[in-house]
């Protein structure tokens, strides 16, 4: 298969999940837009105009890109952890498994359509925050490659856990327990500035702090952390994760017997 | 010398539960041919076509499509054959016409070819008027034709069908065979795996049976037919008769009133059953071979396979 046909192959996989995403939009769409609002309200408007300012920025200013960046990660990565598992447990991962699709396209394919998702619910909830907040975008570049660095680290993740999944209650594990916590303790509503240095270097190991970083800097040109670091830790977050992805993929754990 | 469609050798397949599926099986099926692999359940049929499309992981041995290594050219191996599974395998929430665009774009086919082949082969497995709808409110039937279609849109060299006709009934199941015999004549060289073994019988042109990962005979029909020794007659009489005849050599057993079937050895002569039948005043109006002439050697070779080694436990 040459690259031109495996360009074909990747195109069809992009538009089957981009169908999916659009078929159940009241799915993939809808949820976050009404979880975000009630966060813009709740803790921008309510509790927030009571904190005051944060970083020189009004709270609800502040919490805005950890709130969009918590939305990209948990659509990416649950866009394709249940679109490929879906695959797998409806037994239509075989019309992949017996084409002579290579396993670089078959990841990059669910990885884009989880990007795709991420974009979208991104942008929703943007559009959202402008009923609320005045952000512009201080660094469009740091912003849109954030943005895609993040939601192609947590899609990777989501893919190797659709891999390794049985059953339903395997894909909503790792997002309940393991990327909620993790979200939440990432810096989307507090400085770690704020913590005192133990936890703040527990912290820093959490990557999502990184993103949610990066982010804000995109947005607001402020952050906890250095952009340099913050790149290296998602490049290398994707470089690890890809390389296992394609090794699951090439080995058919959890998909050839 | 002609390179095998489907060259397998020395295959063996042992799952992480212990299970010995496939026993070092070795088979070649020549291009052009429509071939039948026949086994009891269990016997390593859908391992064996597993491994093949690669949906399985072979323990030992060696797959060559056209000439071309599983292990080391999968993707051009790959695209030399379609699959049609067991199993449905297809998202019961796409439209039929979705899913076969949608395969053929998995092996490269641009999408105005996907969807002219696809509107072909949907209108010969005569489900194009159901080709827009979701594919879970199709019938049975219909799923399986929608597989076949799907397996079809990249037009393999090599079709393998696993138990294609199961659970349809006969008018779709002879309207399948009439296209995919029409396939093989066209040039497609068709793997077969049928519990009707009237299908084998009628369809293929050579036939191997597999029994407990190991291949017990790999033969022509025509061979396989002919190991029979012994064939039946149903006939059909004009009036009820009392007692059946004896004959020499013919076993004669009346079914009911106005039918009766008669047992012979194969090269016994008609003519004196007729000479018979005839001196009592029995008039024969019709006469048939009596079906499922394989699935009588079938069960004889896989209990004979069994026999020896029952004997040796």
């Amino acid at each position: 298969m040459n690259f031109s046909l495996q360009l074909v192959a990747l195109g069809t996989i992009l538009r089957r999940e981009l169908n999916r995403i659009l078929r159940i939009w009241g799915q993939t769409l809808v949820p976050p837009a009404i979880t975000m609002t009630l966060y813009f309200v709740i803790f921008g408007n309510l509790v927030g105009s009571r904190i005051g300012q944060m970083h020189g920025f009004a709270y609800i200013d502040y919490i805005v890109p950890g709130l969009i960046m918590m939305s990209v990660i948990q659509n990416s990565y649950g866009n394709i952890v249940s679109s490929f598992f879906g695959s797998k447990f409806g037994r239509y991962v075989e019309e992949m498994l017996v084409s002579p699709m290579p396993s670089w396209v078959i990841l990059t394919g669910y990885v884009l359509g989880a990007l795709a998702r991420g974009l979208m619910v991104g942008a929703i909830v943007l559009a959202i925050s402008f009923c609320f907040t005045h952000i512009q975008f201080h660094h469009v570049w740091v912003t849109l490659s954030t943005f895609v660095l993040s939601a192609a680290v947590f899609a990777l993740a989501g893919f190797i856990n659709a891999v390794y999944a049985k059953k339903f209650d395997d894909i909503a594990i790792v997002p309940t327990f393991i990327l909620t916590p993790l979200t939440y303790l990432g810096g989307v509503f507090y400085s770690v500035e704020l913590l005192p240095p133990f936890w703040r270097s527990v912290s820093e190991a959490n990557p999502i702090l990184y993103m949610v970083n990066a982010f804000r800097y995109g947005l607001l040109g402020i952050s906890d952390v250095s952009l340099v670091t913050a790149y290296a830790v998602m490049i290398g977050a994707i470089v690890v994760l890809g390389a296992i992805s394609l090794r699951l993929l090439e080995k058919g754990v959890g998909l050839r017997s | 010398m002609t390179v095998a469609a489907l060259e397998v050798a020395d295959l063996q397949k042992t799952y992480a539960n212990g299970v010995k599926a496939l026993r070092g099986v070795s088979l070649a099926v020549q291009p052009g041919d429509f071939f039948a692999l026949l086994g009891p359940n269990g016997a390593g049929k859908s391992t064996l076509i597993g491994i093949v499309s690669s949906l399985v992981n072979p323990s030992a041995g060696a797959v060559r499509i056209f000439g071309h290594d599983l292990a080391r050219e999968r993707g051009t191996a790959l695209s030399l054959m379609g699959l049609v599974p067991q199993e449905l395998n297809f998202n019961q929430f796409e439209k039929p016409f979705d899913i076969v665009v949608n395969q053929a774009g998995f092996y490269g086919i641009p999408r105005a070819v996907a969807r002219e082949r696809a509107e072909k082969y949907l209108k010969e497995l005569q489900i194009w008027d159901k080709a827009q709808v979701p594919s879970r409110t199709l019938s049975g039937g219909m799923k399986r034709r929608l597989m076949i279609a799907r397996a079809m849109v990249h037009e393999p060299r090599l079709l393998i069908l696993d138990e294609p006709t199961a659970g349809v009934d006969i008018e779709i199941r002879r309207s399948m065979w009439k296209f995919i015999s029409a396939i093989n004549r066209a040039g497609t060289t068709v793997i077969l795996t049928t519990h009707y073994l009237e299908e084998a019988e009628q369809l293929c042109r050579n036939v191997a049976i597999i029994d407990k990962g190991t291949i017990i005979e790999n033969t022509t029909t025509k061979r396989l037919i002919a190991q029979l020794d012994v064939e039946t007659f149903v006939l059909d009489l004009a009036a009820p008769m009392v007692a059946a005849p004896s004959v020499d050599g013919v076993r004669i057993t009346r079914v009911d009133d106005q039918q009766i079937e008669v047992e012979m050895s194969r090269g016994h002569d008609l003519n004196s059953v007729f000479a018979t039948l005839t001196q009592s005043g029995i008039v024969v109006t019709s006469m048939r071979n009596k079906a499922n002439r394989l699935e009588e050697l079938f069960v004889r070779l896989v209990d004979g396979a069994q026999a020896p080694k029952a004997g040796a436990a």
